[in-house]
């Protein structure tokens, strides 16, 4: 049955939805990259939020207009305008005002909010709105969605990913240092607010199969995602894209399998699964990946330490150090150091005092910089290095008995 | 209208918007002040699958286990975005819309799936409430204030939000100092010895109360809109805690009732025969309230001092 959905099996419907939902998928990864290393992933909520008073008024207006009122680009240039309102206010109440932007977000996201409430029963009310559904801007409703609507969203989709595509590079500099995007003549003012309107033109687009309250998701969680597994902005750029564009697809296919099953809190929770595991499992980032190398970090010191105390003949009371100590063979079970770890423990106590010699030597004053009681020194000099070294240090001298 | 009529169908309503909005103003004076507004909007919106898992788990649609499980979901998602900030290094704002957004998901789909078609449980009514049907219809008059049969028939939730508010009224007392100290200069707290960290998630859970109770009884928007719009037109308005707290229980109360009113009798001014959501007209008030202090009030610009000195 998933099979079927995955390979678009599953009729007319869900192919149209499960090809816009991956287009709309990849045009929301995309964009919401910039958002995100803009450290501004939130505005979109506001943004999001302020569409459902458009969508109201721009009904109002068709019906009034005598036209019917469900016309889909009608009511998406509506919910444009006002999210452009509210992206304003959100710009202007933090600039103009001592409120931070957290504090213009929440207020443009709940008052837009609820004045699309209060625009939705005025709806209710008038003869044409009484089967409207505009309810279903909410949270999505893919159940009747129409071959233009299909086409309404491609269309959108495709021209904000080229947009984008024109526009990576002066967000990117100003994403990453906007005084730097300054001096090289970047209108940092003009660019955030161009990616701020490719950011209003996917929720827009989106608002018909994700719905307002959960496209959000859709242009947040690809970006963190994809941060996980690349360093570099194109790459996240792009790895994001793939990512939503997959959530987007997949979710829309595993909801055309049963009816309860809703198009818009599916996809989002695919993305999230894509985002639990790469919490998890990214090799860089991920807390799997810090778990090991912490406690390959611990083994190390651990194992330093106690070929020192073995060379010292120092007691060690560690269990821990005890036991990787065992587990290399370089002690017996009582404690008592193996021949081996005899000649290990040696080797650490004298790269010890080379190190210490090393730091005094103020010709080698990057290399000794590196110290930091786990590396081996002969990673930092040449062997003539070590061996000048050694000669300062002196050979080992016989003990008289 | 009559007094009957007032006295039974606006009273109680016009009451419990007054005091949820009154209760989420409070805390939201703090997390205003302390940059954390957006904690409001992710609690609301974490609201719903606690309510939906309540009802999972109990199986009826009942006031205690929701209010229970929406406070539980609360935590829960505070506690999630803090993990997912430290352990994915990821900034604030992105770990909040990662967590509430993938909550509330899993919320709808809950709700899709379990069998809520014989009970009120959706997710209209989660978003704006139903403020318009907690009337009081065992009232007469005014005389029924002093009647213990007429007083027994109050929708409950006004007494749950009148105690929820005492409560955060409390908290705001009796913690004000450190609330005060720790918000302005959190260095400056902990020298005190006061724990900030430990008043911190205190303040975040009394706001998810605050929010659930003021939830149950007028839906999410109202929840937002009045954690946030009453304290930032107080902030415009005046740079002593005290004045703003003042100013934002004000304007909370004065968004209520003129937006209640607004909501009921405005159309009918108008020529139409049915009322709006109150709830979205509260908020769109609040909104005006806090555009008309961001445009006039005398503490607006960031300079901190008043333009009078």
């Amino acid at each position: 049955m998933l099979l079927d959905a995955l390979t678009l099996q599953l009729g007319y419907n869900a192919t149209l939805v499960a090809i816009g939902a991956a287009l709309l998928g990849v045009a929301a990864g995309v964009t919401g990259t910039f958002l995100f290393l803009r450290k501004r992933a939130l505005v979109s909520d506001a943004i999001s939020h302020a569409t459902l008073p458009g969508v109201g008024l721009a009904f109002i207006l068709m019906v009034l207009l005598g036209g019917d009122g469900r016309w889909l680009p009608g009511l998406l240039a509506g919910s444009a305008l006002t999210a452009l309102l509210g992206l304003w206010l959100v710009q202007w109440l933090s600039r103009a005002t001592r409120l931070g932007e957290d504090a213009a977000i929440g207020a443009v996201l709940s008052v837009f909010f609820g004045f699309g409430i209060v625009l939705l029963t005025v709806i209710q009310t008038i003869p044409a709105g009484r089967a409207a559904g505009l309810e279903s801007f909410l949270l999505g409703s893919t159940a009747g969605m129409l071959y233009s609507d299909a086409v309404v969203i491609a269309v959108g989709g495709l021209i904000t990913l080229g947009l984008v595509i024109l526009l990576r590079r002066p967000m990117i500099l100003v994403a990453f240092d906007p005084g730097f995007a300054e001096t090289t003549g970047i209108d940092t003012r003009r660019t955030d607010l161009l990616m701020m309107t490719l950011v209003l033109a996917v929720t827009v687009v989106g608002l018909k199969i994700v719905g307002l309250i959960l496209i959000v998701a859709l242009l947040i969680i690809p970006p963190v995602t994809a941060r996980f597994w690349s360093d570099r902005s194109d790459h996240v750029v792009m790895i994001a894209g793939g990512l939503g564009g997959m959530a987007g697809y997949v979710g829309a296919a595993i909801s055309a399998t049963a009816p309860d099953l809703p198009t818009g809190p599916i996809i989002v929770l695919v993305a999230f699964a894509g985002f639990a595991a790469s919490l998890m499992l990214s090799p860089g980032r991920g807390v799997l990946s810090s778990f090991l190398r912490h406690r390959r970090f611990q083994a190390a010191v651990h194992m330093r330490q106690g070929l020192l105390a073995l060379a010292q003949e120092q007691p060690i009371y560690e269990p821990l150090t005890l036991r990787l100590l065992r587990r290399a063979g370089l002690v017996r079970a009582d404690g008592v150091p193996t021949d081996g770890g005899r000649a290990r423990a040696a080797k650490a106590l004298r790269d010890e005092r080379r190190w210490t010699v090393l730091r005094s030597m103020e010709a080698h004053e990057v290399a000794a910089s590196l110290y930091d009681g786990l590396r081996e020194i002969e990673t930092v000099l040449t062997p003539d290095q070590v061996a000048e070294i050694d000669r300062r240090i002196g050979l080992p001298k016989g003990v008289k008995p | 209208m009559n007094t009957a009529e007032f006295v039974a169908l606006t009273l109680s309503p016009l009451l419990i918007s007054v005091l949820s909005a009154v209760t989420c103003a409070l805390p939201g004076n703090f997390l205003v002040l302390r940059r954390q507004a957006l904690i409001g909007d992710a609690i609301s919106h974490v609201v719903l699958p606690g309510i939906v898992a309540a009802f999972l788990v109990t199986g009826v649609v009942s006031a205690w286990p929701m209010l229970i499980g929406a406070a539980g979901a609360a935590v829960v998602a505070v506690v999630l975005i803090e993990a997912v900030r430290r352990l994915g290094r990821i900034e604030p704002g992105a770990a909040m819309g990662v967590v509430f957004t993938a909550m509330f998901a899993a919320g709808v789909l809950a709700l899709e799936q379990s069998d809520t078609s014989s009970v009120h449980l959706d997710v209209e009514h989660a978003l704006y409430g139903n403020l318009e049907s907690l009337i009081w219809l065992d009232a007469t008059g005014w005389s029924s204030l002093w009647d213990p049969v007429a007083l027994a028939g109050l929708p409950p939730e006004l007494g749950r939000i009148a105690a929820v508010c005492l409560g955060v009224a409390a908290f705001t007392l009796i913690f004000w100092r450190p609330l005060k100290i720790s918000t302005f200069d959190e260095g400056f707290a902990r020298t005190l010895g006061i724990p900030t960290a430990t008043l911190g998630i205190a303040l975040v859970v009394v706001s998810a109360v605050a929010a659930v109770a003021a939830f149950d009884a007028v839906g999410s928007i109202i929840v937002i809109a009045m954690f946030i719009c009453p304290p930032a037109a107080a902030r415009l308005m005046t740079d002593r805690l005290e004045m703003q707290i003042a100013w934002s229980v004000g304007f909370a109360i004065l968004s209520a009732v003129l937006g209640f009113i607004l909501a009921g009798y405005g159309p009918l001014w108008l020529g139409g025969s049915n009322a709006v959501s109150a709830a979205g007209m509260i908020a769109t008030v609040s909104g005006l309230v806090l555009a008309l202090a961001a445009v006039f009030g005398p503490c607006r610009t960031r300079s901190g001092a008043s333009a009078q000195g």
